[in-house]
């Protein structure tokens, strides 16, 4: 007994450290796994709200450019609505109002926002208490942004694309041929799409959007520009890299898009199986 | 004494608010950052407990690991610095470190200079292999704790002489 305390005395530090070392090393694991609950977030009361108040301090530096963005957002949307317009007065009027759209919309703003690791997060200024939940797609007027992940009252954490653990399910829009979008953690505005099957007929310069198989992004939404590629000969996969829409790099405001009929379609789904 | 404490727990504020509001967004060449919070467990006395120094270390880590949303990459990588610190300042200072009459003002800047690099890129070594978490990516790993690290060390060493106390 007294050589066992002698041990635990005598190499205090050491078991001291390697306690610790464990504990980090778990936080570490835990944090490259996707979807399991993180006791380390910064979708948190303390570090949400300096990060709240130092972007409130920054925000002014780019009210231009959002300004900017928002008319030419403005620009297109009247665009398509006076289209809509012209098709509707030949064909039989129906009352927007008694439409029932499957997707509802939120807006945030972008508080954080990191891109030169391997695995990135966004952090935004709303959570449960604007009705965000986990699960919901984010993007912006250009494209796709990532998943939401984790929402405290406030805050909410979003799983960029620019992450090891995102795969977004998306399509070529000439063709519907389906594949997955990853990223390799190189630049933060080229991304990949994986799993385009040989048959595809790929040329640089196609649209890539959203496949809508997910029941997380709505169909059609753009994604990016097809920048290169090449067709794997061990697997008859295309690797193709996509230019992004959106810069990555500066953000500013998302929005978030809830699926309302995803409870629906997730139960159809299942009894499937 | 009551002043050593002080200046620490004020130093500790200032370099995370520093890192993670700053010095994390600076993205030079697209992925370049320098990592000046470790210069919290560099200057940290040479006299405290080696049990203190490992859990400033840890909770150091641990509170931009929370910013950062890394999960445990940057406590880890401080907790082995500060596990290894002992190591360092022996084979940086020699006999001075033994008799514990180091401070580290009056060091020569060689020896200082050797101590500082050891620790930043052990932690930078640590850090990115966790970051990235994958044997694939073992050159990404080593170019980014290389210039990185340069990045890291000419700013503590600017940080130094710019905070230099005055001999009294």
């Amino acid at each position: 007994m007294q050589q066992i305390i002698n041990f635990l005395i005598k190499y205090k530090n050491t078991i001291f450290f390697l306690l610790l070392l464990s504990l980090s090393l778990f936080l570490t694991i835990q944090s490259h796994s996707y979807h399991k609950s993180k006791f380390v977030s910064s979708a948190n009361f303390i570090t949400g709200g300096l990060y709240d108040w130092a972007n409130d301090v920054g925000s002014y530096l780019d009210l231009g450019e959002y300004n900017e963005r928002l008319i030419r957002e403005n620009e297109r949307l009247r665009s398509l609505l006076y289209e809509k317009r012209a098709y509707d007065s030949v064909s039989i009027q129906i009352d927007s109002i008694s439409y029932d759209s499957p997707y509802t919309v939120y807006s945030a703003e972008v508080i954080s926002n990191n891109y030169s690791k391997m695995d990135n997060y966004l952090l935004l200024n709303g959570g449960e208490n604007d009705s965000i939940k986990g699960d919901l797609g984010v993007i912006t007027s250009q494209g796709i942004v990532g998943i939401v992940e984790e929402t405290s009252n406030n805050y909410t954490r979003v799983l960029s694309i620019l992450n090891s653990n995102s795969a977004i399910n998306v399509r070529l829009k000439k063709s519907n041929h389906y594949g997955t979008l990853v990223w390799n953690g190189e630049d933060p505005n080229v991304v990949q799409l994986t799993y385009v099957p040989k048959i595809a007929d790929v040329q640089k310069g196609d649209t890539v959007i959203t496949g809508g198989k997910s029941f997380i992004f709505p169909e059609g939404i753009p994604v990016g520009i097809v920048r290169n590629y090449h067709l794997n000969k061990d697997d008859n996969y295309y690797d193709i890299d996509v230019q992004l829409f959106n810069d990555m790099t500066n953000i500013g405001y998302v929005y978030i898009i809830e699926n309302n009929n995803k409870e629906e379609l997730l139960k159809l789904d299942q009894k499937d199986e | 004494m009551n002043k050593t404490l002080l200046s620490n727990s004020f130093r500790f504020v200032f370099l995370v608010l520093l890192q993670v509001f700053i010095l994390c967004n600076v993205n030079f060449l697209g992925y370049i950052n320098p990592y000046l919070y470790i210069l919290f467990v560099i200057l940290l006395p040479v006299n405290l407990s080696q049990i203190k120094v490992l859990f400033l270390s840890f909770l150091l880590g641990l509170t931009v690991d929370f910013f950062q949303d890394s999960g445990g990459v940057h406590a880890a990588a401080c907790l082995v610095i500060a596990y290894l610190r002992p190591l360092a300042l022996r084979f940086s200072f020699g006999i001075a470190y033994d008799h514990q009459t180091l401070k580290f003002q009056t060091t020569a800047f060689g020896e200082r200079f050797v101590y500082i690099l050891f620790m930043v890129f052990i932690h930078h070594l640590i850090l990115f292999s966790l970051e990235i978490f994958n044997l694939d990516h073992i050159l990404l790993i080593l170019k980014k704790t290389l210039y990185s690290g340069i990045f890291t060390i000419l700013l503590i060493l600017f940080t130094m002489i710019l905070f230099r106390k005055k001999a009294p």
